[in-house]
């Protein structure tokens, strides 16, 4: 049962599964890996129904193979995970990609590579999201800030996976995962269910055309559906040696999310129309938002979508600047995208702030690294 | 029904290679879910990656064709998402056994209500010949070109090991008993196996010396011995070559709780 609307302070993870029980999960599993493991914990005490299962697999690949099989059957599907786990879970991903399968995967980041540092924070996988699986394919991925954007960003990715049948992602990390903070569940809040195929009903997932993202067939309603991950005509045909039906499967299910860009992308600026912009998401910006708030020559955007990339708030935001500081935790993953945008919108001067170990980036290194660019 | 109410005419020619045992287990599949008269749109059929998980997509109802080893975890998933729905998997001995062997001890163990179908033909038969968890010791393959080093998994006495609700093997030589085996494994609650070591002349047999078909069925058939006299062999029966006999017959029938019963998972609104 959903919790009711009200205030709450709760942790990340737990503001995390109450998000998803909002937007309609009905199957979750899961295999314990830290720092994600509440989610799971927080799941498994609260899918109890008899439509609703918590599942605990034998590893990451069967968790995120039986979301992808419970989707078929109809349902909202999700599993949570870190970094050995998530790439565990890599060539399904990519087949949910090709099946166009609705399914969220939450991944609680965490030092890698390998082992590493299953107990710190890290941003280590933001590519790996994008380019995790083999092939060419398209993602849509989260990536939040404070308890409450675990909650609505959670809701966020089950709407959008839905929507354009997407695997999304929430890339939280440690940091985010493990705060307490104050989380305000409202009256309303917007759900956006499948689009299924041989029903017809006025909600948002209908205001994309059926070309670009077919109704879903539910497996046992008659609809002799056939799924496979082989390159697929649109009558399900398997046709592997025929470029033309690959290339036009693997460009659409590319442009039904580069397209849609603009219903996508989120964001949030501080500060707009400084000259120095820093430009960051998750934990990462905790460090930024601070000396945005206290400092007027320093703006602050805040990516809330980092996949599909942002072009056009960068670019917004890198025309009306003389220069911006990325900060990541990591060693630059999104810097090389977010500096090819900004330079061609003119932006003189593009640095990044790259701090790994497990800490986010504290308000004096930001200031510290913006005193050494000339910013203040 | 008629056989092509079942199977997809329009999916025709198949990709089975002629002589293939895929054939025979389809049309055995055929007969006993047609006997039964169970309906069709109720059932979905998952199938991983490799000759024998292929079968699905000739069925004339949903199918889920996914990745290689994971048919079980998908079809679990599926599973408790439609409790209603009927769950049937095809899958190999590489599929099964190799690559998705964690799922499949572990799906047995669960005993999620579902029928496991493995066609297991010694071989990689797709990728054209290589060594797989039940090729025989000493048997020749392109991996194993001075004969296998390894021994064999006994597929069936895992399942029985790892707790499955119902157990059989036959070979494609048996068709009678396995057709029957079929039918019991549908109308099992729980999850039920049924292994069926199959020929693969081109790429099995050809590189042992019996490209026919017929060498393979022959061989079937006079290496078939049933469970209930194979009991003192336990030790060797797993291995085709050394014991020269494969042990065939139901080897487990018990009605342990399946899982989504044990949880209560009626229905998805």
């Amino acid at each position: 049962m959903r919790a009711r609307p009200g205030e709450y302070f709760l942790q990340g993870n737990e503001a995390c599964v109450e998000g998803a029980i909002v937007a309609g999960v009905r199957f979750f599993a899961g295999y314990p890996i830290t720092p994600s493991t509440e989610i799971a914990e927080g799941l498994a005490r609260r899918l109890t129904g008899t439509d609703e299962v918590f599942l605990q697999m034998e590893d990451e690949i069967a968790c995120i193979s039986a979301v992808i099989g419970a989707s078929w059957g109809g349902v909202k599907s999700m599993t949570a995970t870190s970094g050995p786990g998530f790439s565990l879970m890599q060539e399904a991903i990519g087949y949910a990609a090709m099946s166009e399968t609705p399914v969220v995967i939450v991944n609680v980041m965490r030092g890698g590579p390998s082992t590493g540092q299953p107990t710190r924070a890290s941003q280590g996988d933001v590519m790996q999201t994008k380019w995790g699986s083999h092939g060419d394919y398209q993602v849509i991925a989260f990536a939040p800030a404070s308890v409450q954007e675990m909650f609505d960003l959670t809701v966020e990715a089950f709407n959008y996976a839905e929507k354009y049948r997407v695997p999304a992602f929430l890339l939280s990390d440690a940091e985010v995962g493990h705060m307490r903070g104050p989380l305000t569940i409202p009256d309303k809040i917007r759900i956006v269910n499948r689009k299924e195929k041989g029903i017809k009903r006025s909600d948002e997932a209908y205001d994309i055309s059926d070309e670009l993202v077919h109704p879903f067939p539910v497996f046992g309603k008659g609809h002799k559906t056939m799924i496979t991950g082989m390159t697929h005509a649109e009558d399900s045909r398997i046709e592997p040696e025929d470029p033309k039906i690959h290339q036009e499967l693997v460009k659409r299910l590319s442009q039904k999310v580069l397209m849609n860009r603009k219903d996508i992308n989120k964001w949030e600026v501080m500060c707009p129309g400084s000259k120095t912009m820093v430009v960051s998401y998750g934990a990462a910006s905790l460090g930024a938002m601070e000396v945005a708030s206290q400092d007027d020559r320093i703006g602050l955007l805040r990516l809330k979508t980092i996949w599909p990339f942002p072009e056009e708030p960068v670019a917004e935001i890198a025309s009306h600047c003389d220069r911006m500081l990325v900060c990541e935790m990591n060693l630059g993953q999104l810097y090389g995208d977010i500096k090819r945008v900004a330079l061609e919108a003119g932006c003189r001067k593009v640095e990044l702030l790259s701090k790994i170990g497990g800490d986010p980036p504290t308000p004096s290194e930001v200031r510290h690294k913006l005193h050494e660019m000339g910013a203040i | 029904m008629e056989l092509f109410d079942f199977y997809r005419k329009d999916r025709w020619p198949h990709v089975f290679c002629p002589g293939c045992g895929n054939g025979t287990v389809m049309n055995c599949f055929y007969r006993a879910f047609n006997d039964l008269g169970l309906p069709l749109d109720r059932t979905a059929f998952v199938g991983g990656i490799g000759c024998s998980s292929r079968i699905p997509l000739y069925i004339n109802s949903d199918a889920l064709h996914t990745t290689h080893g994971r048919a079980i975890a998908f079809a679990t998933g599926l599973k408790l998402a439609s409790p209603e729905l009927k769950v049937v998997v095809f899958t190999g001995d590489g599929d099964l056994g190799a690559i998705g062997g964690n799922h499949f001890i572990n799906g047995c163990r669960r005993n999620l209500d579902m029928t496991v179908i493995c066609i297991n033909n010694n071989i990689y038969g797709m990728t054209g010949g290589q060594a797989s968890i039940t090729t025989p010791h000493d048997f020749l393959s392109t991996t194993t070109p001075s004969g296998n080093k390894e021994y064999p998994f006994d597929l069936a006495e895992i399942a029985v090991a790892a707790g499955a609700n119902y157990v059989a093997r036959w070979t494609t030589r048996q068709v009678h008993e396995l057709t029957k085996s079929i039918k019991t494994a549908l109308q099992k609650k729980g999850f039920a196996f049924v292994e069926i070591v199959s020929q693969c002349p081109i790429n099995f047999g050809r590189r042992n010396k019996m490209p026919d078909p017929t060498q393979l069925l022959d061989w079937f058939k006079e290496s078939s011995v049933r469970r209930d006299k194979a009991r003192t062999a336990a030790v060797d029966h797993v291995d085709l070559n050394l014991a020269g006999q494969i042990t065939v017959g139901e080897f487990v029938d018990r009605n342990r709780e399946s899982y989504e019963e044990l949880i209560g998972v009626v229905k998805h609104g």
